[in-house]
């Protein structure tokens, strides 16, 4: 079962726009997740409009923050939230920010930092 | 107007047997591909520790120097992938679960040293 | 305006199977506004990728959470097998249909169980999870696992099906399809359940499609993005799309009901076409350089599954967005406006897994 795969390269500047456009053409929000990577973290947002699935990579280096884009999405908070927890990207103008209260877990930031890549 | 639907189902369950079993006293039967837990018959083993390796809970480890496989029972998640990959058949999933106990339980295998020993490093992963 | 008070609703509730919290703003009855946090089940599974082999990964996958199990194995071994460009046999494709198509009649027992409990109709409750046990039995004779369901494997199924296993099923399902109509009648007819069901939890089709909800929770409000209805293996078998317009909780159960009655269809349909031949196929080397994005509709909605392969053994990420983590906010604007005692009921409606939400 091949599902087709259409992955796109953004900046992270263009990230409000381009989910504000998305919303007008009538695209879903289907996720973002976070991957970090060396000095960085990669971000994938999803959209979807008639089960065509379009994926963004937007590379955010480690401390700057991201606009968010619950103005467009107001569903993404709970994304977002979890990014923020979990992989330490700050987003900025959101709608509705839990200020990291949003995963209750432990550590702080438990996913981020390069400790935990390629560890036996 | 819809008061009791249910009550056709309720009487007839009345008259039926429960579809519960009495148990403990009618013991369960499991069917025969139950995944209940890992057995290991040492007497063929040959220590390659590819179950060890395989083991995605870190619940199994056949340990060369010592000729011993311990088995860590309540870290198994029954998977099945030790016994899919063991090279010799030695592991098998068997119906039956873990019994609950207070202690961590670890059973430790010694496997019985052969006439004519397994080349080295004859399996590797 | 009357005085504002917060009520604590979770993560300990006698409606919730599961932990989540929400921060309840009332004003008298009347939910204002309702906050949402998670956190209490997380585990990381996500993270684990980084030190288990992708085959091993398979086997976590399927813990995430006991319900969607299969789903969730789904999910990651076609995502795997995307990224390594793994033709799987038809044969085993038909068959993951078949169980996923299972696992979704018995994860709808369950909720529609769970929503009886939640009502207090504790005879109707059992009703349903007594029919449950019936598909549970046949996982575990197949496969060997009553929950955790452990089928799917990178290049194929775990096991083959036998003919004879192939009439069990086909006739349990028949068995079952005559108590499951009957007592979906219940849930239609009978006015208690009507009455803690109609007009309760409304949400527009307009706020349905802004808030991105998947699964029964939007396709309750007339809003279709199953993904099967995009599938061929799918349209093969006859799939339609359950929708309803009312938008209300009694939609949402309805939607259940009518999708319990197709996937018995399905599950005949696809087990009488199963096409002979290969059911697993051997897979060599690495995942490649890479990345891939699977989807799926679980009982609970679409499921996306995202990995991205290094070359090596351990893939550098396994990402599952389940169906619950984006049906949050859409339970959130249910939430506005609904009176305190109903809130129990909205939670249940979106099917909350909070498992597979935290991974």
């Amino acid at each position: 079962m091949n599902q087709d795969q259409n992955f796109e390269v953004l900046s992270p500047e263009a990230v409000p726009e381009t989910a504000a456009r998305l919303k007008s053409e009538g695209y879903r929000m289907v996720q973002i997740c976070a991957i970090t990577m060396e000095g960085a973290s990669e971000l994938v947002y999803s959209f979807d409009k008639d089960q065509k699935l379009l994926n963004l990579k937007v590379t955010v280096p480690f401390g700057t923050p991201v606009k968010s884009i619950t103005p467009s999405y107001w569903a993404a908070f709970v994304y977002e939230n979890e990014i923020h927890d979990l992989f330490d990207v700050e987003f900025t103008d959101s709608e509705l920010d839990y200020k990291g209260n949003f995963f209750r877990v432990s550590t702080k930031t438990p996913w981020k930092g390069p400790e935990a890549k390629g560890a036996e | 107007m819809g008061i009791m639907k249910m009550g056709g189902k309720l009487w007839s369950n009345l008259f039926h047997k429960p579809a519960t079993l009495d148990y403990p006293a009618v013991p369960r039967d499991y069917p025969a591909a139950s995944r209940g837990h890992l057995e290991f018959d040492p007497s063929d083993c040959i220590l390659c520790n590819i179950c060890g390796k395989k083991c995605p809970a870190d619940a199994i480890h056949a340990d060369k120097a010592s000729r011993t496989v311990v088995i860590q029972r309540m870290q198994c998640i029954q998977c099945s992938y030790c016994a899919d990959s063991c090279p010799k058949g030695c592991l098998s999933m068997t119906p039956g679960y873990t019994e609950p106990d207070p202690t961590k339980v670890v059973d430790t295998y010694t496997v019985p040293e052969k006439e004519k020993p397994a080349p080295k490093a004859g399996e590797t992963a | 305006m009357g005085k504002r008070t917060i009520v604590p609703f979770g993560p300990q509730h006698p409606a919730l199977p599961e932990p989540i919290h929400l921060d309840l703003e009332l004003e008298d009855e009347t939910v204002v506004r309702a906050v949402p946090s998670i956190g209490y089940v997380h585990r990381g599974l996500e993270k684990l990728v980084e030190q288990r082999d992708y085959q091993q990964m398979t086997y976590i996958m399927e813990r995430v959470c006991g319900i969607c199990s299969f789903g969730h194995g789904w999910g990651y071994v076609g995502a795997v097998e995307g990224l390594m460009k793994v033709e799987v046999p038809e044969r085993a494709e038909t068959l993951r249909l078949v169980f996923h198509e299972l696992s979704r009649v018995h994860s709808h027992l369950l909720w529609l169980g769970l929503l009886a409990d939640g009502m207090g109709f504790d005879s109707l409750f059992m009703q349903c999870w007594r029919i449950r046990e019936r598909v549970l039995d046949i996982f575990e004779s197949v496969t060997g696992g009553r929950v955790i369901v452990s089928f799917c494997r990178v290049g194929g199924v775990q096991c083959d099906v036998t003919p004879e296993q192939v009439a069990k099923i086909i006739s349990v399902c028949d068995e079952i399809e005559d108590e499951i109509r009957k007592t979906g009648l219940v849930f239609i007819n009978d006015t208690s359940v009507k009455n803690r069901l109609r007009g309760i939890g409304y949400i527009s089709k307009e706020d349905a499609m802004e808030l991105c909800a998947v699964g029964p929770t939007a396709r309750g409000s007339g809003v279709n993005n199953d993904v099967r209805d995009f599938t061929p293996s799918y349209k093969a078998l006859g799939f339609e799309p359950v929708l309803y317009d009312e938008g209300d909780c009694l939609a949402r159960c309805r939607v259940r009901i009518d999708e319990l009655m197709q996937s018995l269809d399905l599950i005949r349909n696809g087990l009488r076409n199963l096409p002979e031949g290969e059911w697993r196929v051997p897979v060599k080397g690495n995942p490649p350089e890479g990345e891939y994005a699977f989807r799926i509709e679980q009982p609970r909605g679409e499921a996306f599954y995202y990995v991205k392969g290094n070359g090596t053994k351990n893939l550098d990420r396994a990402r599952v967005r389940t169906p619950t983590n984006i049906n949050i906010p859409a339970m959130v604007r249910m939430l506005q406006g609904c009176s305190l005692q109903d809130v129990s009921m909205i939670v249940i409606t979106i099917d909350p897994c909070i498992s597979c939400t935290e991974r």
